[in-house]
């Protein structure tokens, strides 16, 4: 499989990064380079072979259904890069 | 006592606790150092005010006889590290001005046990790199150096791994997702411990993968790396990946006797291209232990020639996951919009402003392999071979190994700017040897052994069984002993 330059356009959109036009060629290229390098993997035979969700055997810890923490609007908005009262702001989303 | 700074953890520890030196004393030495090492770049943002401040209260403790192991001790905290009030932006530029409203809980253990904060280390942005090269504050230098050329401390935490090897600090704190402890350890001549996944707490330690990501030690001795597990490691309800074990007195551990244990030597980590000094210096590691009285076996990991591949997909996942937070909403940088830009226009200028290009491309690479039709491809099959390569190691030790010993790194330290940037995978190289412990969750770390023929200093790695770090580190010091690596960098700085 390659990335083509249209397909890192793609990629680049989905993940919400700007990439120049200009900046696909070398984009693409070094993609192109990584996935090259992980074609390794089809080599191994994996049939049977569960894909590992957690490495260490542990059951995920329970606890109370309890709220343990809140009333903290301030500190979660101080480091906003716009915030106004008691919310954060960002551009017009609705026409 | 003269260079305070260049002491111990264990030695401070016994100093303070004899009244011989003052922990006001040792921060001043470390805080005088560190104004002098500008040229190392390893400190980014400095808080001696902070640091005085601990260190009086800590001062008191000891007198009050009420001192822990690290009580008066001056470390460093990697830049990942959130510490209340204090910026903590994993060296990127897109959490610029950010300042945590919260504490990591290492951090908080470390405060808790009297530990003193010196200020934040240099990193690669988000714990990505092999050199330290892509931190939004400009490289780390590596203090060791043998001509003109600047030589790179190593990734991701050369700053942590700078600073305690030019004894800037006590002691360091680093995170390995690939080898970010362990490979920058073996650059710079000092110990470096990964701790099983699960042993010391996520919390507050910003993410890059979390399935792979452990904080640990970076010290100047085995007994220090002891020591200071002890103190950062926890049980903790606000990690969910937090395992539900004790914490064991490390340095009780530390007998320096290894009669009888079984030590694996990989055959798959003799890898095409091995330079003669490394293979070397594995032989003559494997010999110490053997003369220690512990018997050397050959073993075979089949699947570690795929770690690498796999790493490179999984880690890139995660972090396209973790990474989707830096939205310009919450935190750090937001572009400067243009006329008509919406909120879609926002997120990709913030990203592609605060984002450098390696993170950048591990952002893709990772959406990319979790893009519908691609995710049984590469990410599914990269978690299967994951499951092989964990397995490897389950084999190796029901067959009775007890720990294993291979080379941390394929060279030592290479020039900052040496290593092709239009060919990411070159750098990748650099992580063959230490991956493989992270994809297997397991403890490992690097003990300074021996130089090449340059002078630079070289590691070995140590792996151990799950949560069993008490024994690993055991082992680690009867090799500390045999190899009685001393050397320090000539200061130019």
């Amino acid at each position: 499989m390659s990335i083509t330059e249209d397909q890192a356009r793609k990629v680049a959109h989905l993940a919400r990064i700007a990439v120049d036009d200009a900046a696909l060629p070398a984009l693409s290229r070094e993609l192109n380079g990584i996935l090259h390098f992980m074609e390794q993997l089809n080599e191994v035979d994996v049939s049977g072979v569960e894909p590992m969700t957690g490495v260490i055997p542990m059951r995920l810890r329970r606890r109370e259904d309890v709220v343990t923490t809140g009333e903290m609007a301030d500190k979660i908005l101080s480091n906003a890069p716009d915030a106004r009262e008691g919310f954060f702001a960002v551009p017009k989303v609705v026409e | 006592m003269s260079d305070l700074n260049s002491l111990t953890i264990a030695q401070a520890r016994d100093a303070l606790r004899k009244g011989e030196t003052t922990a006001a004393d040792l921060t001043e030495a470390c805080l005088l150092a560190i104004d002098s090492a500008g040229a190392l770049n390893a400190f980014v943002h400095h808080t001696p005010d902070m640091a005085r401040q601990m260190a009086q209260a800590a001062d008191a403790r000891i007198r009050a006889g009420d001192a822990a192991a690290m009580t008066g001790i001056p470390v460093g905290i990697k830049d990942v590290f959130c510490v209340r009030g204090v910026p903590s932006q994993a060296a990127s530029r897109i959490l610029q001005g950010f300042r945590p409203e919260y504490e990591s809980t290492v951090t908080q253990n470390l405060w808790n046990a009297g530990a003193v904060m010196l200020g934040k280390l240099n990193q690669d942005e988000f714990a990505m790199g092999s050199a330290n090269e892509s931190s939004c504050y400009g490289p780390a230098v590596n203090p060791w150096k043998v001509d003109d050329r600047q030589l790179t401390p190593g990734g991701s935490s050369g700053g942590s791994a700078a600073a305690v090897a030019a004894d800037l600090c006590l002691a360091a704190t680093g995170t390995d997702t690939g080898g970010s402890i362990r490979q920058p350890a073996a650059f710079t001549g000092i110990v470096g411990l990964k701790p099983t996944y699960g042993r010391v707490s996520r919390w507050g330690v910003i993410a890059y993968a979390s399935s792979l990501d452990q904080a640990g030690p970076m010290t100047k001795t085995v007994r220090d790396a002891a020591i200071m597990l002890g103190a950062m490691a926890s049980v903790d309800p606000q990690d969910s990946t937090s395992a539900d074990h004790p914490v064991p007195d490390y340095e009780a551990a530390l007998t320096g006797d290894i009669r009888g244990k079984r030590i694996g030597i990989p055959r798959e980590y003799r890898v095409d291209g091995m330079p003669a000094e490394i293979d070397a210096l594995w032989h003559q590691g494997a010999g110490m232990l053997r003369d220690a009285g512990a018997e050397i076996v050959e073993i075979s990991l089949p699947h570690t020639k795929y770690a690498l591949p796999a790493y490179y997909v999984i880690a890139p996942a995660e972090a396209s996951s973790n990474l989707a937070r830096y939205d310009g909403v919450r935190y750090g940088h937001r572009a400067r919009l243009g006329q008509g830009d919406g909120i879609t226009e926002m997120y990709e200028k913030t990203r592609a402003e605060g984002f450098g290009p390696e993170v950048q491309r591990r952002v893709m690479i990772g959406t990319y392999v979790l893009s519908a039709g691609f995710y049984d491809a590469y990410y599914n099959r990269a978690r299967k071979v994951r499951a092989l390569i964990k397995r490897d190691f389950d084999h190796a030790f029901a067959d009775g190994i007890d720990a294993i010993l291979a080379p941390t790194t394929p060279s030592a330290a290479f020039g900052l700017g040496s290593v092709d940037s239009s060919d990411p995978v070159q750098m990748y190289l650099n992580d063959v040897f230490t991956v493989t412990l992270n994809l297997a969750g397991l403890p490992g770390i690097s003990v300074p052994v021996g130089q090449d023929r340059q002078g630079l200093p070289l590691g070995l790695q140590l792996f151990g069984k799950p949560f069993e770090e008490g024994d690993l580190l055991n082992h680690a010091l009867v090799l500390e002993r045999a190899a009685g690596f001393v050397a320090k960098p000539d200061r130019w700085w």
